[in-house]
C-alpha cells in the first residue's frame, strides 16, 4: 500500500533483467537490462516498431519473454507460479491505448468491477470509491454513462479511473495521449503527473509524444528497431543535451538536428520538472 | 502491513467548530466495520450551531483509498450544510487529492434515470421497430437490385475475384459439415421410418421415405440452417468488423461502392452454390439410407437403389432445388443486411452475427411454410 508524503528513497521497483522477447523465430528485443525506480515516470521509447508495446505486454504478464524475467521489488515475475504472478500483478494497473473499457457495461461497472473481484467491500462503499475515483480522474457524475457515450479522451481518464480502482503502486501506461488533441494530451499528462505525487505510484508509459516526454518523463529508456536492444537511458532531457547517439538526438529533436543548438535551452527552460532526484 | 493501527474518527466540538480526527491506520480492506460518518457528524452536529469543520491528521498512519472517500462524503455532507470546510491542516498529499477530485464539477443531470416503461409501451415500441426493420429490408433489396443492374451495365466495381473466393468459402468449404449432417439426417430417417414400417413387414418403403423426405424437404432445409449458421454469420461478422475499423468508409471515398464491392459477391456465390450444396446434401442422406437399410433391415442395396429410383421424380428433386435456392437468397440477405447495420463497438458485431443467424432462420421457417403450401394448393 502507499504512503503518500514521503517519497524520499530512490528504491528499485522493477527491474528488467537480461530480457528477450521473440514473436516466433523474429527476435524483437534482446539483452534488456535496466531499473525503474520507484515514484519515477519512466519513459520507453523509440521508434514505431522497436518493440515498445511488446517490452509492456512482458511487464505487465502479458507475454513472456523467451528469456530473462521481470522483478516486482524482490518477487520475479516469469519465474512465479501463475497464482503468485496474479498476486504480484494486482499491485499494478494498465491503461490501455483505448481505454480499453468494456462496451457493455457503464462506467460505474466498469470501475466496480476490478474492486468487487478483489476486495470485499460492500456496495455502498463502492459506490463511494467508484465515484470518488471517477471524480480524481474529472469524470464526477458520469457513473451511468456508457463509454460509447464519452469522447476518446473520457474513455481513456474513465480507463485510468479503473487502472487506479485498487490503488496500485505501479501504473502502466500504453500511449496515453495518442489520438487527444493537445489541451486534452497536456491535462492528461497533468493528472498523471498529480496522481504520481499524490498517490505516490511509480509510473511507467510508453509514448513517442515528444511534449509529454519532456514534460512529465524523469527517466526512460531509448529502443532501437536496427540492433534490437535499447540504445541509451536516463532522463529524456539529459538524453537530449548529451546523447551522442544520432538515432536518440534525431528521434528527440524531430529529425531537426539543425536547430537543435537552438532548441535544447528552450526545452530546458520549458521543463517545469525537477529532472535528477 | 503488520502491526496496523486500527482506524477511528473522533470529534470533538468547540464553540463554532467542529473538529474531525483521523486516528490510525486507514486501509480498504480493514475487517473492523466503520460506522458511516456522515450519520455519526448528523448525530453530533444535531441542534449544536456549527459553523466551521476543521480537520486533524496527528495521528493519522498509512492510509490509502478508504481515507478518502471518508474524507470527500464528510467534505460534501458538510458543503451540503453550508458549514465551512478548513481543509489547511491537511497533508499536501491528501490536499492534492482532493483538489484533483474538485477540480472538475460534477456533470449536472448526468445520471440517467432508468426509463422503465409501461407494458404498452414496450410492445408499440417493438412494433415500430419491426416496422424500421422491414422497411431497412426493403430498402436494402432495392440496392442490391440497383448494384445488380449496374453489374450488367458494367459500370460497377464488382470484382470477379472476390466471387469466386466467395464461393470458394461457401461452397467446397462447406462440404465436410454438410456431408456429416446429411448423413446423420438420412441414418435417422431411415431408422425411425423402419421401425414403423417393420410392424407391417414393409421396410422396403424406407427406401421411398428417405428418397422423398430428403429430396423435397430435408436436404435443402438442413444445408439451409447449416449455411446460416457458417456463412450468413460469417458475412454479418466480417462486414460488422469492416464497419467497426472504417474500411467500408474507406472504400466509399475511394469510389468503391460497398453493395457491389462487398454485398453482391457474397450474395451471388451462396445463391450459385445452394443448389449444388442441396444435391449434395440429398445424395449424401439417401446414402445414410442406405446403410441402415442394407446393415440393419436385410434390404439388397439393388432393391433399395431400385426402389429410390421409382420413388423419386425429377419435380421433387427441383423442388428441393428450388426452395434450396430460395433460402440461399435469404441466408445472404440476412447477413449481409445485419453486418451493414452493424453499430460501430466490438460488442455490435457479436449482436450483428447473432442477429444474422436468428433473422436467417425465421426467413427460412417462413418461406418454407409458404413454399410447402403452395406445393400443397397446386398438387406437385
Amino acid at each position: 500500500m502507499q504512503s503518500p508524503g514521503n517519497l524520499t528513497v530512490t528504491s528499485p521497483c522493477l527491474t528488467i533483467k537480461d530480457m528477450t522477447l521473440a514473436y516466433g523465430e523474429l527476435v524483437i528485443l534482446q539483452n534488456l537490462n535496466f531499473t525503474i525506480n520507484r515514484s519515477d515516470i519512466f519513459i520507453i521509447m523509440g521508434a514505431s516498431g522497436c518493440g515498445k508495446s511488446t517490452l509492456l505486454m512482458s511487464l505487465i504478464g502479458l507475454m513472456k519473454p523467451n528469456q530473462g524475467d521481470v522483478l516486482y521489488g524482490e518477487a520475479s515475475l516469469w519465474q512465479a507460479e501463475p497464482e503468485a504472478r496474479q498476486q504480484v500483478l494486482r499491485r499494478t494497473g494498465v491503461l490501455f491505448q483505448s481505454g480499453a473499457l468494456l462496451s457493455s457495461m457503464t462506467l460505474f461497472e466498469n470501475v466496480a468491477l476490478p474492486i468487487a473481484e478483489h476486495t470485499h467491500l460492500d456496495s455502498q462503499r463502492i459506490r463511494q470509491l467508484v465515484s470518488y475515483k471517477l471524480a480524481l480522474v474529472g469524470l464526477a457524475g458520469f457513473e451511468d454513462y456508457y463509454p460509447s457515450e464519452l469522447s476518446g479522451g473520457m474513455q481513456k481518464r474513465a480507463g485510468l479511473a479503473r487502472a487506479i480502482a485498487l490503488d496500485p503502486e505501479i501504473l502502466f501506461f500504453d500511449e496515453p495521449s495518442a489520438g487527444l488533441d493537445p489541451v486534452s494530451a497536456k491535462r492528461m499528462d497533468d493528472l498523471i503527473r498529480s496522481l504520481r505525487d499524490h498517490l505516490g505510484a511509480t509510473i511507467v508509459m510508453v509514448t513517442h509524444e515528444l511534449a509529454s516526454i519532456f514534460a512529465i518523463g524523469n527517466n526512460s529508456v531509448f529502443l532501437d528497431t536496427e540492433t534490437k536492444t535499447m540504445i541509451a537511458t536516463g532522463s529524456p532531457q539529459h538524453l537530449l543535451a548529451e546523447s551522442k547517439d544520432p538515432k536518440v538526438i534525431r528521434f528527440l529533436t524531430r529529425d531537426n538536428t539543425d536547430n537543435l543548438q537552438k532548441d535544447i535551452p528552450k526545452i530546458k527552460q520549458g521543463n517545469t520538472y525537477e529532472q535528477t532526484r | 502491513m503488520t502491526d496496523q493501527v486500527p482506524c477511528a474518527l473522533n470529534f470533538t466540538h468547540k464553540d463554532n467548530s467542529l473538529e474531525a480526527a483521523f486516528i490510525g491506520d486507514w486501509f480498504l480492506e480493514t475487517e473492523v466495520e466503520i460506522p458511516t460518518i456522515e450519520t455519526v457528524f448528523a448525530k453530533l452536529a444535531d441542534g449544536k450551531n456549527i459553523k466551521q469543520l476543521v480537520f486533524s491528521t496527528k495521528e493519522l498512519g498509512r492510509w490509502d483509498s478508504l481515507l478518502m472517500i471518508e474524507l470527500v462524503s464528510l467534505i460534501n455532507y458538510g458543503k451540503k450544510q453550508n458549514i465551512a470546510i478548513d481543509m489547511t491542516s491537511l497533508p499536501a498529499g491528501i490536499q492534492g487529492l482532493l483538489s484533483l477530485v474538485y477540480a472538475v464539477p460534477e456533470q449536472a443531470g448526468g445520471r440517467h434515470k432508468q426509463i422503465q416503461g409501461t407494458w404498452l409501451a414496450v410492445i408499440g415500441n417493438a412494433g415500430l421497430d419491426l416496422f424500421k426493420d422491414t422497411q431497412a429490408l426493403i430498402i436494402f433489396i432495392g440496392e442490391i437490385a440497383l448494384s445488380i443492374f449496374a453489374l450488367f451495365r458494367k459500370k460497377t466495381s464488382f470484382r470477379l475475384v472476390d466471387f469466386w473466393l466467395q464461393i470458394q468459402e461457401s461452397g467446397p468449404f462447406a462440404l465436410p459439415i454438410i456431408s456429416l449432417i446429411s448423413l446423420l439426417v438420412g441414418l435417422i430417417l431411415a431408422f425411425v421410418g423402419a421401425v414403423q414400417l417393420a410392424l407391417f413387414g414393409a421396410e422396403i418403403y424406407i427406401a421411398d421415405m428417405v428418397g422423398l423426405g430428403m429430396t423435397r424437404e430435408m436436404g435443402g432445409l438442413m444445408a439451409a440452417v447449416i449455411m446460416t449458421g457458417r456463412t450468413g454469420s460469417a458475412y454479418a461478422a466480417q462486414l460488422g468488423t469492416m464497419q467497426v475499423n472504417n474500411e467500408i468508409d474507406g472504400l466509399k471515398t475511394m469510389g468503391f461502392e460497398p453493395m457491389s464491392f462487398l454485398v453482391l459477391p457474397r450474395l451471388l456465390a451462396l445463391i450459385c452454390m445452394m443448389p449444388l450444396l442441396c444435391l449434395y446434401a440429398d445424395l449424401v442422406g439417401i446414402i445414410g439410407g442406405a446403410l441402415v437399410s442394407v446393415s440393419f433391415f436385410d434390404i439388397p442395396l439393388v432393391q433399395y437403389l431400385d426402389r429410390t429410383a421409382a420413388a423419386i421424380h425429377l419435380k421433387d428433386l427441383a423442388i428441393g432445388i428450388v426452395k434450396c435456392s430460395v433460402y440461399g437468397v435469404l441466408i445472404a440477405l440476412s447477413g449481409c443486411l445485419r453486418g451493414m447495420q452493424c453499430g460501430r463497438s466490438a460488442s455490435a458485431v457479436g449482436d450483428a452475427a447473432t442477429s444474422a443467424v436468428v433473422t436467417g432462420i425465421v426467413f427460412i421457417v417462413i418461406s418454407d411454410s409458404v413454399m410447402t403450401l403452395i406445393c400443397n394448393r397446386l398438387g406437385i
